[in-house]
C-alpha cells in the first residue's frame, strides 16, 4: 500500500486549481459560495467555459467528448470545482442520461444529444418518480403505446428536479402492462415542449423551487426517441443509477461546505472568543471533519477499485448513506454557527415567485445568506435518489446477504 | 403531588384546541402569513374576547389568575398548529417583563391594554453579538438634562415588526435598564423579515432615540433579573410549542403511514419505520414530561436553579423535537420537504425552537455550571 497522492496527480490536481481560479467568473463563484440553487444562466455559462477546453464531461469517454483521465483525476477535478464555488452543473444530463445514452443509444441519438449536452444548449430532467411509484419505482403506470411511428404518452411524473428549466426529459414508461413490472419498462426521451406536456412547480421548504409535477396528456414522442430496446428500460435505469455511485457521496461538495464552516466560526463570538475555540463546537466540528475524512477515504477506495472487485459493493454502498447524513449534518453546523443569523430567512433568487410579496432581505454578513436554506433542502437527501431506508435495505439483502 | 390539570385549565385547553381546529387550517395559516403584518388582527382580537392574552397572569397584573401552567397549555395548541400570532412575544415575554419590572402605573397603562388586544408589546433585548447571553447588552443609553438617549441594535425582535411599544434593553452607568420606546419614536429604524418557522422579526437600530426618564421600567441599572425571568419563561413557552408541534407531527406520520402504499403494502407494515415511529413517541412523551419539569423550574426562588431548569427543558426538548420532526419528514418521502405540506414546517418550528434564546451548548454549559456547583 502507498497512501500518498502520485506527484504526477499532485501536479495534475494544482493545474486544475489554477485553472479553475482563472476561468470561473467571480460572480459566478460568489453565488456558488452562497448554496443557493445555481441559475441556468450560470449553468450555461460555465459549462461553455469547460466545454471549449474540453473539460465539460471529464468521466465520460474520450470519443463523445470526455477525457481519458483516472477515476481519481476527475475525483480530484471535482473537488476543485466544487472547492471554488463553480455552479453544479446539469447532473440528469451529465451523470444520467448521457451514459446511457453513449452506452445504449444509437449513433443519431448519440450526434444529436451527447455535444448539446456538452454545450449546455440542451437541459434535461428525469421523469421516473411517480405519485404512487416513489421507493417502488418498478409500479409505475405513466403508459407509452405505440402508435405508427410515435408513442403516446399518458401519465403524470412528480418530484422531477428542474423540469421547469428543461427542454428534455428521459422518462422511464410502461410500454408493456402484461409482464412483470420491471420487464414491461422503457426508456424514453421526451420533449418538453411537446403538446400534451405540462409542468406545475412544487415549492420545497427551503422556499425555493427545484421540483415538479409533470403532466403527460396524450403526448406523441416519435418512436425513434426510445433509447435502446423497447421493455428493457429499467436495465437502463439500474446501469444510471449504479453510475452515479461515487457521485453520491458529495464529499467534494461537504468538504467545501466545512471550509466554510470553519471559517463562519472563526468570526463568529460566543462568549468572547471565536466559535471555533468554543470547546463543545470545536468538539462537533472535529467529530464531523473525522466522519468525512472517513468516507473520503472510502471514496478514493472505490475510485481505486476495479469494477470485478469482491469488496466494491460493500464499500460502495456505504456512500450515498453516509454521504447525505453528512449533507444534512454540516449544514445543521452552519446554521448553529450562524445563531440568530442562521434563523431568518434570505429570500432565494430563484425562488422568489413563491411570495406574494419580496422576501425581505434581513441584515446579515454576506456569508450568513444561503445556509438555512441548504439546511432546509437537505431534509430531502437522505430521501431523493433511493431513500436511505431502502438504501439500508439494499445493504442488508445485497451486501449482508439477510 | 398533582399532574392533572384543574377543570378550567383542561377546559381552557379544551377551548384552544377547538379554535384552532376551526380557524388554524394550514391554508388559513398560509393566508394570513402572506398578509402585510405576517399574521391576522382579527384572531388577535379574538384571544383577547376569550382573555387568552392575560391567561398566564395574575389578576393584581390585569390577567386572569392564571400562570405559566395556563399559558403552557395554550401554547402546546398553538405549536399544533404553527400558529404565527406573536402570543409569545407579546402575552408571555413582554408581559412577564412588565410584571417583574414595572411600578403599579406602568403595569396599568402596558398590561391592561396588552391584555385588551389593543397594544402589542415586544422585548426589544436580543443582539446579534449575544448568543444567549443575556448580560451581553451593547445597546447604550447616555444621560442627558431631562432623560436618556439611546443608540444600539437589536436584532431578531420576536413580535418586533408589529409592536406599537418595544421594550428596549440597553447599558447604563449602573448596568443594564430597560425603556420603553414607542415604535414611532424618531431615531429608530425596524427592519422586518421572516424567521425560519414563519414568524415576523425584527432588526432595530436606534440612533440617538430620546426617552424621558418616566420610560424607564425598573431601577436603573438592575433590569437584568428581571429579563432574564422574561426570557425563561419565553423559553419554557416556546418548548411548550415544540411538544405540540412534536405530537402533531408523530400522529401525523402514524396516519401518514398507515394510508400511504409502497410495494403493495401500507408503509406502517415496514418493521423498520415502527422502531423509528416507536422512538419519535418515546422522545415526544419524555418532552412532554420534561416540560412540566420545566414549568416547575420558573417558580424556583433561586435564580441560577431557575435558569438551570430552564436550560434543562430547552437541551432535552429542543433537541427532541427537530430529532422527532426531521423524522416526519424522513417517513413522509418527497412530500415531507414541499412548502405546501404541513409536516415540514413542523421541522422548521423546531429548528428555531433549537436555536433561538442561545444554543444547546450554551445550555448545556449553563446547567453544567449550576450542577457543579452543588457538587461542591
Ligand atoms: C428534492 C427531490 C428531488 C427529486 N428529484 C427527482 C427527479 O429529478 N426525478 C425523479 O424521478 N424523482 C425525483 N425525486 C423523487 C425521489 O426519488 C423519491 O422521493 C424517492 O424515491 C422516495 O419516494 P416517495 O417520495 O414516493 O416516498 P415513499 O416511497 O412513499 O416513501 C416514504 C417513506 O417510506 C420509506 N419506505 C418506503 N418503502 C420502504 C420499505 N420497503 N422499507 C422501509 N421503508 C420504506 C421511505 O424510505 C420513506 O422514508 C426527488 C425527490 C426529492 C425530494
Amino acid at each position: 500500500m502507498n497512501f500518498d497522492l502520485d506527484p504526477a496527480d499532485a501536479a495534475f490536481q494544482a493545474e486544475m486549481r489554477a485553472f479553475i481560479r482563472q476561468a470561473l467568473p467571480a460572480d459566478i463563484a460568489r453565488r456558488g459560495r452562497q448554496g443557493f440553487h445555481a441559475t441556468h444562466d450560470d449553468v450555461q455559462t460555465w459549462m461553455r467555459i469547460l466545454n471549449a477546453r474540453g473539460l465539460a464531461a471529464v468521466h465520460w469517454p474520450r470519443q463523445y467528448g470526455g477525457t481519458d483521465w483516472s477515476p481519481l483525476r476527475r475525483h480530484l477535478f471535482q473537488v476543485e470545482l466544487r472547492a471554488a464555488g463553480a455552479p453544479v452543473p446539469d447532473q440528469a444530463a451529465l451523470e444520467l442520461v448521457g451514459p446511457v445514452i453513449y452506452t445504449f443509444g444509437d449513433e443519431v441519438q448519440k450526434a444529436r444529444y451527447l455535444p448539446a449536452i456538452l454545450n449546455a444548449d440542451t437541459f434535461w430532467c428525469q421523469g421516473f418518480s411517480e405519485p404512487n411509484s416513489g421507493s417502488d419505482l418498478a409500479s409505475l403506470k405513466t403508459s407509452a403505446v405505440r402508435d405508427g411511428d410515435h408513442y403516446l404518452v399518458n401519465g403524470q411524473k412528480t418530484w422531477t428536479s428542474e423540469a421547469h428549466k428543461a427542454d428534455m426529459m428521459f422518462a422511464l414508461v410502461r410500454t408493456d402492462g402484461e409482464a412483470r413490472p420491471q420487464a414491461g419498462i422503457s426508456f424514453l426521451l421526451i420533449d418538453m415542449k411537446s403538446p400534451g406536456v405540462s409542468v406545475r412547480p412544487i415549492y420545497t421548504i427551503n422556499e425555493g423551487l427545484s421540483v415538479n409535477e409533470v403532466f403527460l396528456d396524450n403526448v406523441r414522442v416519435p418512436a425513434e426517441n426510445l433509447v435502446g430496446d423497447e421493455n428493457r428500460g429499467w436495465g437502463y435505469a439500474k446501469f444510471l443509477l449504479t453510475n452515479e455511485r461515487t457521485m453520491s457521496a458529495e464529499t467534494p461538495h461537504t468538504a467545501f461546505d466545512l471550509e466554510q464552516v470553519k471559517q463562519i466560526a472563526a468570526v463568529e463570538m460566543r462568549g468572547g472568543r471565536p466559535l471555533i475555540e468554543d470547546p463543545l463546537f470545536a468538539a462537533r466540528l472535529a467529530r464531523f471533519e473525522i466522519e468525512l475524512r472517513a468516507l473520503e477515504t472510502a471514496v478514493l477506495r472505490v475510485l481505486h477499485m476495479g469494477d470485478n472487485d469482491p469488496a466494491l459493493n460493500a464499500t460502495a454502498s456505504v456512500l450515498k448513506l453516509r454521504g447525505s447524513e453528512l449533507r444534512q449534518r454540516i449544514a445543521d453546523l452552519a446554521v448553529e454557527a450562524l445563531g440568530d443569523h442562521g434563523l431568518a430567512v434570505f429570500p432565494d433568487v430563484e425562488g422568489q415567485d413563491n411570495m406574494d410579496v419580496l422576501a425581505p432581505v434581513p441584515p446579515a454578513p454576506d456569508y450568513a445568506a444561503g445556509w438555512l436554506s441548504r439546511m432546509m433542502f437537505r431534509r430531502a437527501t437522505t430521501i431523493y435518489g433511493g431513500a436511505n431506508e431502502i438504501q439500508r435495505t439494499i445493504i442488508a439483502k445485497s451486501v449482508l446477504g439477510l | 403531588m398533582d399532574f392533572s390539570p384543574t377543570q378550567e385549565q383542561a377546559a381552557l385547553k379544551e377551548s384552544a384546541r377547538r379554535l384552532c381546529e376551526r380557524d388554524y387550517g394550514f391554508e388559513q395559516r398560509r393566508h394570513r402569513m402572506r398578509g402585510a403584518e405576517g399574521f391576522s388582527r382579527d384572531l388577535w382580537k379574538t384571544f383577547a374576547d376569550l382573555g387568552w392574552l392575560g391567561a398566564g397572569l395574575s389578576e393584581d397584573d390585569f390577567g386572569y389568575g392564571g400562570g405559566p401552567v395556563e399559558t403552557a397549555l395554550l401554547q402546546e395548541e398553538f405549536g399544533r398548529v404553527l400558529l404565527v400570532e406573536p402570543y409569545l412575544s407579546c402575552a408571555i415575554i413582554a408581559a412577564r417583563a412588565i410584571v417583574a419590572l414595572g411600578d403599579p402605573p406602568q403595569k396599568e397603562t402596558l398590561l391592561a391594554p396588552l391584555v385588551a388586544g389593543e397594544k402589542l408589546i415586544a422585548l426589544a433585548h436580543n443582539e446579534a453579538a449575544m448568543r444567549g447571553d443575556d448580560a451581553a447588552v451593547r445597546t447604550e443609553a447616555k444621560r442627558t438634562t431631562d432623560g436618556w438617549r439611546l443608540s444600539g441594535r437589536k436584532t431578531f425582535v420576536l413580535g418586533g415588526s408589529s409592536a406599537d411599544i418595544l421594550l428596549v434593553s440597553a447599558r447604563t452607568p449602573g448596568g443594564v435598564t430597560l425603556f420603553e420606546v414607542p415604535a414611532s419614536a424618531a431615531g429608530l429604524e425596524v427592519t422586518a423579515y421572516h424567521a425560519v418557522d414563519g414568524r415576523r422579526v425584527a432588526d432595530l437600530v436606534l440612533t440617538d432615540v430620546a426617552v424621558s426618564d418616566a420610560t424607564r421600567i425598573g431601577p436603573e441599572g438592575g433590569a437584568l433579573p428581571g429579563i432574564e425571568l422574561a426570557v425563561d419563561h419565553g423559553v419554557i413557552a416556546l418548548m411548550a410549542e415544540c411538544v405540540g408541534a412534536m405530537d402533531a407531527a408523530l400522529w401525523l406520520t402514524r396516519d401518514y403511514l398507515s394510508t400511504r402504499k409502497q410495494f403493495g403494502v401500507t408503509l406502517n407494515t415496514f418493521q423498520a419505520l415502527q422502531h423509528r415511529m416507536a422512538d419519535m413517541l418515546v422522545e415526544t412523551e419524555l418532552a412532554r414530561s420534561m416540560l412540566l419539569r420545566g414549568i416547575a423550574a420558573l417558580s424556583d426562588p433561586d435564580p441560577q436553579a431557575r435558569r438551570a431548569g430552564v436550560s434543562a427543558a430547552k437541551v432535552q426538548i429542543a433537541e427532541a423535537a427537530v430529532k422527532v420532526t426531521g423524522e416526519a419528514i424522513q417517513m413522509h418521502g418527497g412530500i415531507g420537504v414541499t412548502e405546501e405540506y404541513v409536516v415540514g414546517h413542523f421541522y422548521k418550528r423546531a429548528v428555531l425552537a433549537r436555536g433561538l434564546f442561545g444554543s444547546i451548548d450554551l445550555h448545556l454549559e449553563r446547567f453544567a455550571a449550576w450542577s457543579r456547583k452543588a457538587v461542591a
